[in-house]
């Protein structure tokens, strides 16, 4: 549809006057330019923060250079610090999550999809996505006062005494049950990013064609075999993207991991130890840092999640992207 | 067994396997919302919504925070959703073809996952530093900052469910195309657009990270946007992680106020969007 058409033609088709045709075609620059700057002013808020993410941490990355990535040292006293700690938390705590997270998801889309009665899909597929909407903060408590403890007593003693005893493995499951620490925070993100690849998943399952499945299911298969043969083959890539969609999320969770953590700059070999993630270390440290060096390993602990997180959900919405261009195609 | 019953012991076993799935989803929902219930309830007193966060051992309640949340949560909505309106906008109905459009598009689906924590250290690097203070204006900037994206995405979704006929009609009658979107699309996904409002302040009315290091938090009833001043999310984190079992109970009662309002919101948004005359 053009708007801007309008000839002499279609000026006395609708009897306006010359000059208030110019006005409205004025109003349509004015609006247009409007909205238009505004999706700039989007690029230019991307552009702001990472500018201003890299102008705070220079004072770090000057003092330490690039050992800071590698370096497991954290003390403010001294004032060395390094990242090491803080990343190996946020992919480890992540990749907990996505470990626990992706096949219950995926249990959930093909439930929603294949198997619950059409009344009930809506019902149960916004309760599901209810729980992407409870803060952060609100997990935390919950995480710390109801399920921490219940950890603690039943699934860390039990994992130390079945894994813990089993070679090379159990070095992940040694140590005492704090009921705070890596597996925990982990099992928080975990419910945390499962309404997200949930949804996703449900979503690019219900692209697949009907008549796919419904071929499939006239020459016999059963509903496991056509989500194997069918669904899954056909919604390959938004999976992996709202596998990854969900990663981004996890990566930069803050307060619900920032209650369960346990804030210890150390790498343990146990997913039972308390650890820290770079989000915690800047929700737990940000305000308490007095000087330049301190606020400056900090910022620059932002700028590494910043860039870490960008560079994942890049890849999911890539990939989303890609296959929502394909499916309109 | 033969293949036939073995094919239908697999198909049996894995979709009880998906229906546990959901079950343990759903199960963890009420789980939450029974644990806020069960200690929140009891906090919920005429104190909690009449007085300020007391000092350990003494009766207060959480009005300041309340307050604050609910003031910087406004100030984002009045800055974000028009800024987020006309950039969905932009990219619904200006957009068609142009590389800008993309970018943006990309761009703005990545702020939207983007970690909230990070917004807040970006708003202390650009507002609180330049101030010398924290203040609630840089927490509501933080928040806004958040909420631009969900509308910007909403909108978009929504502009682009109108149907084409609607604006060819008025662009026959010779409407320029700033009134075709105005008075013709907007009109017509007037309850989408909202509904993506909502969900924007379903968002940050929970946010804590993002005001950790910009509003802080106030221990006081203040009004001054210039000062550091109190919120739900923040007063929750630090009153929970304390040692005080009175406080601790007014951040179960606050937890649970704020749930119940973003879950009530969320659902009143899809409400809302299912009276939509154009939804999916």
């Amino acid at each position: 549809m053009e708007a801007r058409s309008h000839g002499p033609a279609a000026l006395t088709a609708v009897g306006l006057a010359p000059h208030a045709m110019r006005r409205q075609r004025l109003g349509d620059t004015l609006f247009r330019g409007l909205t238009q700057s505004f999706a700039i002013g989007v690029l230019l808020l991307l552009g702001a923060v990472i500018a201003a993410l890299a102008a705070g941490s220079v004072t770090a990355f000057q003092k330490f250079g690039l050992g800071f990535l590698v370096s497991e040292t954290w003390n403010p006293v001294k004032e060395v610090f390094g990242a090491l700690p803080a990343i190996y938390g946020t992919v480890v705590t992540s990749l907990i999550a996505m470990l626990l997270a992706v096949p219950v998801a995926f249990g959930i889309a093909v439930f929603l999809t294949e198997l619950c009665p059409r009344a009930l899909r809506r019902p149960i597929g916004v309760l599901v996505e209810l729980l992407a909407a409870i803060p952060s903060v609100i997990y935390g408590v919950w995480g710390l006062f109801v399920m921490a403890p219940v950890l603690q007593t039943t699934l860390q003693p039990a994992l130390i005494d079945t894994l813990g005893n089993v070679p090379i493995v159990g070095a992940l499951f040694s140590g005492a049950p704090y009921g705070l620490g890596i597996l925990t925070a982990g099992l928080i993100l975990a419910v945390m990013v499962l309404p997200f690849v949930a949804a996703v998943t449900r979503d690019v399952f219900m692209t697949v064609p009907a008549m796919l499945r419904e071929s499939a299911y006239g020459m016999g298969a059963t509903t496991a075999e056509v989500v194997r043969a069918i669904v899954i083959p056909h919604s390959r890539i938004g999976i992996v993207g709202g596998v990854m969609l969900g990663l981004g999320r996890a990566l930069g969770e803050t307060m619900a991991v920032t209650f369960v953590i346990g804030n210890n700059h150390h790498i343990t070999a146990s997913l039972l130890a308390p650890g820290t993630t770079i989000s915690a270390t800047l929700a737990n440290e940000f305000t308490e840092a007095v000087s330049d060096t301190y606020t400056s390993s900090l910022i620059a602990l932002g700028l590494i999640l910043f860039v870490i997180t960008f560079i994942v959900l890049g890849a999911a919405n890539f990939l989303l992207w890609r296959l929502s261009a394909k499916d309109g195609a | 067994m033969n293949i036939y019953a073995r094919r239908r012991a697999t198909n049996f076993a894995i979709l009880s396997l998906s229906l546990l799935a959901t079950a343990a989803g759903l199960l963890v929902l009420f789980l939450i919302l029974w644990s806020l219930l069960r200690h929140g309830v009891p906090a919920l007193s005429l104190a909690f919504f009449s007085q300020s966060t007391p000092a350990p051992g003494n009766v207060g309640g959480m009005i300041n925070a309340i307050y604050g949340s609910a003031v910087m949560t406004v100030v984002a909505t009045l800055v974000g959703a028009p800024v987020g309106i006309l950039t969905g906008t932009y990219l619904a109905e200006f957009s068609r073809g142009s590389h800008l459009a993309q970018v943006v598009r990309f761009i703005n689906d990545i702020l939207l996952s983007a970690p909230s924590i990070v917004v807040g250290l970006f708003v202390y690097e650009v507002m609180v530093v330049r101030m010398g203070h924290f203040s609630a204006w840089a927490g509501a900037a933080s928040l806004t900052i958040i909420f631009v994206p969900v509308v910007v995405r909403t909108t978009e979704n929504m502009l682009v469910l109108v149907p084409a006929s609607l604006r060819e009609a008025a662009v026959a009658l010779g409407a320029p195309r700033w009134k075709v979107v105005v008075m013709v699309v907007y009109r017509a996904a007037v309850q989408g657009v909202l509904t993506g409002v909502i969900l924007a302040v379903a968002r940050v009315a929970g946010e804590s990270a993002p005001l950790l290091f910009t509003a802080l938090n106030n221990q006081f009833w203040s009004t001054d946007m210039n000062a550091p001043m109190a919120n739900l999310p923040v007063v929750i984190f630090q009153f929970a992680l304390s040692p005080y079992a009175d406080w601790q109970l007014l951040a179960w009662g606050g937890a649970l106020l704020i749930t119940l309002t973003i879950l009530g919101l969320n659902i009143f948004a899809r409400l809302m969007a299912s009276w939509s005359s154009f939804s999916k």
